[in-house]
């Protein structure tokens, strides 16, 4: 039905055209159900039935024939849809109504996508470039609802407050609002003094939001003193003292985010335990680098070359075969991710996307995101802060934009883990991983390298570039107002990487681009001032910078982190044929300069200089932080727990409690096989019921070479240790990769049987203060001691740190009141596995099977789950015993090998009682287990005791022999797989657990339902 | 013997282009992934291929709803000589060639027309939209062939296991009329089902609610072939979730996925056709 062209009169000035769809009234609104539910079931408000609508506000000219036909044919689908144009639905059947716009600036991917398609249904000559339809959201309610509930509803259900626009009240037929961008034009050359007291020094860094310290400041003071850089200056018609763009320029690269002082900060480091005393130079040199350093070398020794590239570029780098490598890198998003969920997961996804696509030549194929979340409990009670967002609704808008983020671009998301802890209800952890692979060699140059020249064109790729996180969330509400593009929070737009990603795999392949970065914080200043280190230069003219609105100031243009874009190195005479592939790939580049060896980075505007700074000082400037860190034990005891409880029931708890229960939900949200690879997904079996260790994917569709992804987090035993906290995290992502069949790394093995390990810290400031921060020295020394055992695991097992990050600031503040993060540290790990086919999944297999514990179990229920259901932490944390660790994972391996093992699964939260009942989970069988075995240790320690490196596995009968014969005393046979679909545990003929599996089963499913 | 060729679209946001080219090449014929803009710039024409494939993913982002921008660019869009896609495509048809489409692909086809196109007026006549859980979802279904149906493409199936991801899969029919038409010609072509074959409108076996439980149609042709679910993301065993236990039940199992049937099937009949035209 077309409801022809209503007389409605447009408000705003270029406002021209409104077009809208909604569902016909014999269609279901699912959409209209859904958030009906939702507000009944997190708001308590009942909304009656709601119809659902799309808005299209069109600032474009088209004539009347013209918008009717691309309403009817572009935009209607005549099955479900009706359109009104100039005019929209108002029934009064609905009392109220809400409308959710975007702000200025906000990604508006519907919007762009319209356009396009008007383009190709009128065949007009028309701008697609800048913003000319925006689309709203309209929801109409049954109910009648106040105008309190209505705005609960928007800012809590229906938008953020952050990015959106919402009226809402009586619908009265008409909108009038869209979200233009308009700026001011009133950039003028501002020269900041320097010649001024310390207090003033930072009175400038705190005003112009630069986060720069006093001694930072004065390093900029003596450096703008210099008299050969004042000659210098002269001599280049600038200024003596700094413009403002120099002063961003200089605070974007000294950032913490680009630089890491923290990390390679000089620690005092004391521990008070033993009185010992050390002085640390730096954390990363110490300790990650180090490390990788030593298993490199040793590497060397025995002439193999894996280890390709480790840490100088957007990715680790290493070898898979001849023909291929492997890139990847994990990155943190979680202050965007606490203001925004689904932007901040959604920018997370895309951004660390960019990171493969940009080491060294660029243009990977990526190959699989993993995602590690950490959230405050799905129930949190306690009173929300200003600002502070549910962790439930955090979930939900984090899981959405992992969804989008992945789905949209075609790539699986194979590995994660989600983990609540109320420390995280202020700032969560989103953890985003992305895996990829590159030919070993584009045109005869291999493709790890990034080879750039004096001379070379600096080219821009992909989206355009607005005011978007520029100075991230801490941009000064004192200059928005309501034409003023939002620019704290972004949303990411998959479609236009998409674009962007396939444009570059076609290019790079026929030799049109020499090198690329990404660009993600900190923007072209981030990303040309990182590439120009390698030619020792470049020259950026900013006006060439293609703009999503009118007016951005230079310093804007520089340090702008607008999403989706690349930087190309691109050498002349490739350029037109470069370009000419960008327009029939609808990808929009830009030359903004090119690479010298002038030692400057010479920025301009209009062939005005807005910037002129000498690398060396830029990039090797910043001082040394100097930091204090306090080790002191605190006093801790095992409780009292009684060991003649009700199991049945402890089980139960145990299986839907937050941290164990299943994430089926959320997992079968996310695209897991786009691409047709993966072997291993997170939940198997003949339900798909059953969750898994780690994730095998093969590599292409003509070999079963393939790779084990895994990752390593248990924070909680850091409240007790934060060196083993580390220490098992490492071994936890070792396990899962053993578990499903991978092999430790051999250094003489020449198959390039590679490990890879992202390392990833996120920690609550730890740089003490008096004042603000009088735990500091004790956050800093638990920061030392998980450095610590990174360093030493990873050398014990020659298993490199190839990449990785810091995030040193994870608190939320609120008036007095400040909510840390517990110390976190996550392992991400992925090896070569051989032979896809020959992997082990976790769920059991046949009934008869046998089943055994491997690895060695201790009275170490210290901060685990069964000490939680009764509201205790224990002193007793599970420790790694790495030399026994490494002798029985060989004989998995060797069981492997001899094809023994029908199903692994690694134990940790909830130890064996709950790894025996998940390996039932979604499978026809039950057990029956006898755990008299475990000799010295009390029952609750048997079944729910978390020491590390211990598997529960089956094996066929047949193979009772060989088996027993290979693992000796590293095994306990505790029982076998049953027909039956029931858990029942016995103990010294004592009835321990009887309970049905499907009663565990339901508890587990519906955990965080 | 020539063999069989086959053209896979890539591009604005498709994303299942590679697994779909592997496909096609474990099935013996020759595949080649193609850019749509290249077909509009003209510098591949679609009838120099036996088979045209549009894969799943999400084309334009599904911003306007699944597959529609894909639609709209090939309805009205010129190439470069004038053309429009659509009507490349109707040559390609009367040529007595081959199309599938898979999730984004079908949804694709459905909102150009092509599917299930009863009365061969290239109009819309149902759509694929939102699920009932109003969700996205990566499950593994059962799929159950209509018996009746005579598409080369699903020859010798009866029930497959197949994943389907998407959150817009539910089929709607515009009216009475044309779901008599889809019955009387059985174009619904897979019913979702349990396990054992029974047709079902109970989630989750069947994952969005469509009319007629219905995962694929054909046209009465039987030469254009459109599905919700993956088979192409079933190309091997060990794509299974339950592999492991398939393995230990049977230790004897093909190492072939049930999904490249399908593409063993279509290339099979093109050949067999050829063969039997030169003899």
């Amino acid at each position: 039905m077309d409801m022809g062209t209503g007389e409605n009169e447009i408000n705003g000035e270029n406002l021209k055209n409104q077009i809208q769809l909604v569902l016909k009234e014999n269609i279901n609104d699912v959409l209209g159900e859904k958030i009906e539910k939702n507000a009944a079931s997190f708001l308590k408000i009942k909304t009656g039935k709601i119809k659902t609508g799309k808005v299209f506000n069109i600032t474009y000219d088209l004539s009347k024939e013209n918008i009717r036909k691309f309403a009817n044919l572009g935009l209607k689908d005549e099955i479900i849809n009706d359109v009104y144009i100039n005019s929209f639905y108002n029934d009064p059947f609905y009392k109220s109504f809400v409308l959710v716009a975007k702000q200025p600036g906000v990604t508006d991917d519907e919007g762009i996508s319209a356009q396009k398609t008007l383009i190709d249904i009128l065949d007009l000559k028309l701008d697609t470039k800048t913003q000319h339809i925006y689309t709203e959201d309209i929801y109409l309610f049954e109910n009648e609802l106040d105008e309190n509930i209505l705005k609960e509803l928007a800012e809590e259900l229906l938008g953020n407050k952050l990015i959106h626009h919402f009226e809402y009240g009586r619908f009265n037929g008409k909108i009038d609002y869209i979200p233009e961008v308009r700026i001011g034009k009133n950039y003028k050359s501002e020269t900041i003094d320097l010649n001024i007291s310390d207090d003033n020094l930072l009175k400038i860094s705190k005003d112009r939001l630069l986060s720069l310290n006093l001694k930072e400041m004065k390093a900029i003071q003596t450096y703008f003193a210099d008299e050969k850089i004042i000659e210098n200056r002269m001599k280049n018609n600038l200024s003596e003292m700094p413009t403002n763009c120099e002063m961003e320029v200089l605070a974007q690269t000294w950032s913490e985010h680009c630089k890491h002082k923290e990390f390679a900060a000089k620690i005092h480091y004391k521990n008070l335990e033993n009185g010992e005393e050390e002085t640390i130079d730096s954390l990363f040199k110490t300790y990650i680098r180090k490390s990788t350093e030593i298993v490199r070398e040793r590497l060397k020794n025995v002439g193999n070359n894996w280890l390709l590239k480790i840490f100088t570029d957007n990715a680790g780098v290493v070898k898979i075969n001849d023909k291929s490598i492997f890139v990847w890198k994990v990155e943190t998003h979680n202050s965007p991710s606490a203001i925004d969920p689904y932007g901040g997961a959604i920018t997370g996804i895309l951004g660390n996307n960019r990171d493969p696509l940009g080491t060294g030549i660029g243009g990977g194929k990526l190959l699989f995101n993993t995602n590690v979340l950490c959230f405050g409990t799905p129930n949190y009670d306690k009173e929300l802060l200003p600002g502070q967002l549910h962790p439930k609704r955090i979930f939900e808008g984090v899981r959405h934009g992992i969804e989008d983020g992945g789905n949209k671009s075609g790539v699986p998301t194979v590995n994660g883990s989600i983990i609540f802890d109320d420390r995280y209800s202020g700032k969560p952890l989103v953890y985003c991983g992305t895996g990829g692979v590159m030919p070993y060699q584009f045109n005869g140059v291999n493709s790890w390298l990034k080879p750039i020249d004096d001379g070379d064109l600096i080219i821009m790729a992909g989206g355009r570039v607005g005011k978007d996180g520029i100075h991230g969330a801490t941009f000064s509400s004192a200059e928005i107002d309501e034409n003023s593009p939002q620019s704290a929070v972004q949303i990411g737009s998959p479609i236009t990487q998409k674009l962007l990603s396939d444009f570059m795999q076609e290019a790079v392949k026929k030799g049109l681009i020499k090198s690329s970065t990404d660009n993600g914080a900190g923007g072209l200043s981030s990303s040309v001032g990182e590439l120009a280190e390698i030619t020792g230069g470049a020259v950026v003219n900013l006006e060439k910078v293609p703009l999503k609105y009118a007016n951005l100031k230079p310093w804007e243009i520089y340090v702008s982190e607008s999403q989706e874009r690349m930087t190309f190195v691109v050498e002349e005479d490739k350029k037109e044929p470069l370009f000419q592939l960008a327009k029939e790939r609808e990808v929009e580049l830009s030359d903004i300069g090119k690479f010298t060896s002038t030692g400057f980075i010479d920025v301009r505007y209009d062939d005005k200089k807005v910037a002129y700074l000498d690398m060396k000082f830029l990039h090797e400037g910043v001082p040394k932080k100097i930091m204090e860190a306090e080790w002191k034990k605190s006093e801790l005891n095992e409780p009292e727990i009684s060991s003649n409880l009700d199991y049945n029931e402890i089980l139960i708890k145990l299986m839907g409690s937050d941290n164990i229960c299943s994430r089926e939900n959320v997992i079968r949200q996310y695209d897991h096989e786009v691409k047709g690879k993966t072997i291993i997904k997170p939940l198997m079996g003949e339900n798909g019921k059953s969750p898994q260790d780690a994730a095998v994917m093969r590599l292409n569709f003509d070999s079963f070479e393939g790779i084990a992804i895994s990752n390593g987090i248990c924070p909680k035993y850091g409240d007790i240790n934060a060196y083993e906290m580390s220490a098992g995290a490492f071994d936890e992502a070792i396990r899962q990769i053993i578990s499903v069949g991978g092999k430790l790394p051999n250094i003489n093995d020449k198959t390039n049987r590679f490990w890879t390990v992202n390392d990833n810290f996120c920690v609550p400031d730890s740089a003490f203060d008096p004042v603000i921060n009088p735990d500091g020295k004790l956050k800093l020394a638990k920061l030392v001691q998980m450095n610590k055992a990174l360093f030493d695991m990873s050398v014990f097992y020659n298993i490199p740190m190839t990449s990785g990050k810091d995030s040193m600031k994870n608190d939320f503040k609120s008036g007095d009141i400040k909510i840390s993060v517990p110390p976190t540290i996550l392992y991400s790990m992925v090896a070569k596995i051989d032979d896809v086919r020959k992997t082990v999944t976790s769920n059991f297999k046949a009934d008869g099977d046998m089943i055994y514990i491997l690895g060695e179990t201790y009275d170490e229920l210290g901060a685990s789950e069964f000490y939680k259901l009764f509201d205790k932490l224990g002193a007793n944390v599970p420790k790694v015993r790495k030399e026994d660790t490494k002798e029985l994972y060989k004989k998995v391996m060797k069981a492997n090998d001899l094809a023994l093992i029908e199903s692994c699964h690694d134990l940790s939260d909830g130890g064996l009682g709950v790894a025996v009942c998940e390996s039932a989970i979604g499978t026809e069988f039950g057990v029956e287990l006898d755990v008299s075995d475990f000799k010295d240790l009390n029952l609750n320690a048997i079944l729910f005791s978390e020491s590390h490196s211990r598997f529960a596995v089956s094996i066929q009968p047949e193979n009772k022999k060989d088996f027993e014969r290979l693992f000796k005393d590293d095994c306990i046979f505790i029982g076998e797989v049953t027909s039956e679909k029931k858990m029942k545990i016995i103990r010294n003929n004592d009835k321990v657990i009887d309970i049905e599996i499907d009663k565990l089963q339901r508890a587990w499913d519906e955990g965080l339902k | 013997m020539k063999k069989v060729k086959v053209l896979v679209i890539t591009g604005y946001g498709i994303n299942c282009e590679e697994e779909l080219a592997a496909a096609y090449k474990l099935a013996g014929a020759e595949s080649k992934i193609v850019h749509l803009n290249d077909i509009f710039l003209e510098k591949e024409s679609i009838h120099e291929y036996d088979i045209l494939n549009f894969p799943g993913g999400f084309s334009f982002g599904d911003d306007l709803g699944s597959g529609k921008v894909l639609a709209n660019k090939m309805k009205y869009k010129k190439m470069e000589s004038g053309k429009t896609f659509l009507e490349e495509i109707k040559k390609f048809l009367d040529d007595g060639k081959f199309i599938l489409g898979i999730c984004n692909g079908f949804q694709f086809l459905v909102k150009m027309g092509l599917l299930p196109n009863t009365n061969g007026k290239f109009e819309q006549e149902v759509t694929l939209t939102r699920n009932n859980s109003a969700k996205y979802e990566d499950r593994w279904v059962h799929l159950k062939k209509n018996p009746n149906c005579e598409t080369p493409f699903l020859k010798d199936i009866d029930i497959m296991p197949c994943p389907v991801r998407h959150g817009e899969g539910k089929l709607i029919i515009k009216d009475e009329e044309i779901k008599t038409n889809i019955l009387d010609n059985n174009l619904n072509v897979f019913s979702y089902c349990d396990a054992d074959g029974n047709i079902t409108s109970e989630y989750p076996q069947n994952p969005n609610g469509a009319d007629l439980d219905c995962a694929a149609l054909t046209d009465p042709t039987g030469q254009i072939l459109g599905m919700m679910p993956h088979p192409e993301a079933f190309l091997s065993l060990y794509n299974h979730p339950n592999w492991g236990q398939l393995k230990r039940q049977n230790p004897e199992i093909s190492e072939d996925g049930e999904g490249l049937k399908i593409f063993r099937n279509i290339v099979e009949y093109i050949t067999t056709e050829r063969t039997e035209n030169t003899e």
